[in-house]
């Protein structure tokens, strides 16, 4: 239509326009938009039209253009009027910092991260429980992983040693690993309903004449179990931490049906992170947001939060939600009982896992886990890594 | 042609004048979407009026709207076209009949007498372009996304059985999504986006004031302030356009001109505006109370 008529090459923005409009597509990548070229060069023809125009009258369509999700649409304007009307670049850098969603300060870590001072798996330690064939539910233990198998039954807390730490994080990592696979074939094998399906029928069909001798059959197609995990990343779960951010790592990463969380005295969504095929970058920058902690866990504030602004989106039918805390909650209780209410209405199971349940003569005392309690539907020791391949069955079932 | 075309300037009073009342970010998105030929991608809470955007839209063209409302499950078959069994079934028994050979027989059947468009094959058949809403974009499945960006980058569909359709008319596409699920970068970054907020007081006021025939513009205006306050109160289901409306003509109906008339009638009516039990309870006469003290 009338678009055609003009030049959307931008030959008639002048070169110092093109260059600032090139500067602001890459303000905004750095601050994590999607932008690529072609909306680039949309923007130039945008710009094209309302030469004249004022920035006040160009923002919403450059807003329009170049946002993709919520938190791009609430932060666009403080770019765009950083960028263009006080030049400054480095004040929408710091913005990025005050995204909703968390994600942004993760990302600035990217280049602190010490890669040297953690190194990553060491190869010698994947291979050799490859070989030894670890199986998840503690049955048929061959011969090569006796040392893996003894590290999988040691209480976390007691593994002090580097070599074993490093030892029990590649293998919490392909525990995850042989987890997931047994829940997707899983999935493969119960894709037994079956229906007709009339359209390849009647296609076949027709090489007889139209009576239907060959019958074509639908499977029905099943959701796969989604797990969402709550991470208690507060002090007195500090032992733990980090153990279940590699577990959270294997099982997160090209697991498409995965969400983390993780939590002390806010929610944070991790998930992004998590999906970092760097190991140990992954892991240090979660550990990097677990840091810092204190003033307790809040975590039927927490729960509320999830509940609220993240529960609709990760949770569908078919969904785990699986909390991994002590239970020693600093909040209401009855807030927790009320959020633990709600959820346990929006997902299929809870399971709550709680590493004090591994010391001998654990009861739920906690307040928090009192108050939880009525609405879990499982709620299993984790103290180890045997407990937490023990769960694989029980998600195997739901 | 030159007419159908939006105009950066006369486009919110082309959309006021069919009924619909739009701030300025939404007009440029409009006007956007023709000038660049992308989707529109349209996000936020139910009952901030997502839907009615693409109605609208139609309204200006005066174009057909197709709606293809997502779901669970959603396949290219329901979304694209499918073969009329039934008579393809007595085709083949009458024709067999008739001593016609197999080839005949399915050469007759898959040809177009024996095809039913579904919403995506109609929006790209019609001769004028017809705007196409995806609803609830969120609710299908990947895969399906995955098949609509196809759709949405080349406006070309190819039946096996009968050949590549091509667009005859480049469909103006508006896509909601209630964000039950994260959509695929690849999508977003194909479509415009608007995110679709409650409306401001003022501009709530003028829809009820175009949409309920024969209310007080004061009353319009308390209305609108009571609503945005209702919203603001920690409520599970916040109150959309809609239940505003609702409202509306309930207190129109009741011959109610002023909120502080009758606040018993006030807090009964109200509950047009909740949807669930636990937001029942919260809002108690009291809270409606407060509420009203600080909006008339």
């Amino acid at each position: 239509m009338a678009v055609a008529a003009h030049s959307r090459s931008g030959d008639n923005v002048g070169e110092p326009m093109r260059l600032k409009l090139t500067a602001f597509a890459h303000t905004l990548r750095g601050n994590g938009f999607k932008v690529g070229l072609a909306e680039t060069a949309d923007a130039l023809s945008i710009l094209v039209m309302s030469a004249a125009d004022k920035p006040a009258t160009l923002e919403p369509a450059l807003r329009a253009l170049f946002c993709a999700t919520r938190s791009d649409w609430e932060r666009f304007d403080e770019i765009f009027e950083a960028f263009w009307l006080a030049r400054g670049i480095r004040q929408a850098r710091v913005l990025a910092g005050a995204a909703p969603e968390g994600a942004a300060p993760v990302c600035a870590l990217k280049d602190v991260g010490p890669r040297g001072g953690k190194p990553g798996l060491p190869d010698h330690v994947e291979r050799r429980q490859d070989d030894g064939g670890y199986s998840v539910d503690g049955r048929g233990k061959r011969e090569g992983a006796s040392r893996a198998e003894n590290l999988a039954s040691i209480d976390l807390r007691y593994i002090v040693n580097p070599e074993e730490i490093r030892d029990a994080h590649a293998l919490a990592e392909r525990l995850a690993r042989v987890m997931r696979a047994r829940l997707m074939r899983r999935e493969r094998l119960r894709k037994l309903g079956r229906r007709l399906d009339l359209r390849r029928t009647i296609h076949k069909s027709v090489s007889h004449g139209g009576t239907p001798l060959e019958l074509a059959w639908r499977k029905r197609k099943e959701r796969p179990l989604r797990l969402v995990f709550l991470l208690d990343a507060s002090g007195s779960m500090s032992l733990y931490t980090a153990f279940f951010v590699r577990f959270l790592h294997g099982v997160v990463d090209a697991f498409r049906e995965a969400e983390a969380f993780v939590f002390h005295t806010r929610l944070a969504h991790v998930s992004a992170s998590l999906r970092d095929r760097d190991v140990s970058r992954a892991v240090d920058k979660l550990a990097l947001m677990a840091q810092g902690i204190g003033g307790g866990t809040k975590i039927g504030e927490c729960l509320a939060t999830f509940n609220r602004w993240h529960a609709r989106r990760v949770i569908n039918s078919r969904t785990a939600v699986m909390i991994v805390s002590d239970g020693y909650d600093t909040g209401e209780p009855s807030r927790l009982a009320e959020e633990m209410w709600r959820l346990r209405r929006l997902c299929r199971r809870i399971v709550w896992l709680n590493p004090l349940i591994g010391s001998r003569d654990y009861s739920p005392q906690a307040r928090g886990m009192q108050a939880a309690l009525p609405y879990i539907d499982l709620l299993a020791p984790a103290h180890n890594l045997e407990s937490l391949a023990a769960l694989a069955p029980y998600l195997a079932r739901i | 042609m030159k007419d159908m075309s939006l105009s950066r300037e006369n486009i919110s009073e082309r959309l006021a004048a069919v009924g619909y009342i739009a701030d300025r970010d939404i007009a440029t998105a409009l006007w956007l979407m023709d000038y660049l030929k992308r989707p529109l991608l349209l996000e936020g809470e139910a009952g901030v009026g997502k839907t009615e955007v693409a109605k609208a839209l139609a309204a200006v063209h005066s174009a057909e709207l197709i709606r293809l409302q997502c779901y669970e499950g959603l396949d290219q078959n329901a979304a694209l076209y499918e073969w009329n069994y039934q008579r393809q079934l007595l085709a083949i028994k009458t024709r067999e009949g008739l001593g016609e050979d197999a080839d005949a027989i399915e050469e007759h059947i898959f040809s177009e007498r024996y095809l039913l468009e579904r919403p995506l094959l109609a929006a790209i058949r019609r001769d004028k372009p017809p705007v196409l809403l995806i609803d609830e974009v969120d609710r299908a499945d990947e895969e399906f996304e995955a098949f609509l960006l196809e759709l949405l980058s080349d406006f070309q569909v190819s039946i096996p059985e009968l050949g590549t359709v091509k667009a005859t008319a480049i469909p103006r596409v508006v896509l909601t999504s209630n964000g039950t699920r994260e959509l695929s970068d690849a999508l977003r970054r194909r479509c415009l986006y608007h995110y679709v907020d409650f409306p401001e007081v003022d501009r709530e006021a003028k829809i009820v004031l175009t949409r309920v025939p024969g209310i007080d513009t004061a009353l319009a205006l308390q209305i609108a302030r009571m609503v945005a306050s209702v919203r603001k109160e920690d409520l599970r289901k916040a109150p959309g356009v809609a239940e505003t409306l609702d409202w509306a003509a309930t207190l129109a109906g009741l011959g109610i001109h002023d909120l502080r008339q009758e606040p018993e009638a006030l807090h009964e009516t109200m509950m047009c505006l909740i949807k669930t039990r636990e937001d029942r309870s919260r809002l108690t006469s009291e809270v409606t109370e407060r509420l009203l003290g600080k909006v008339a």
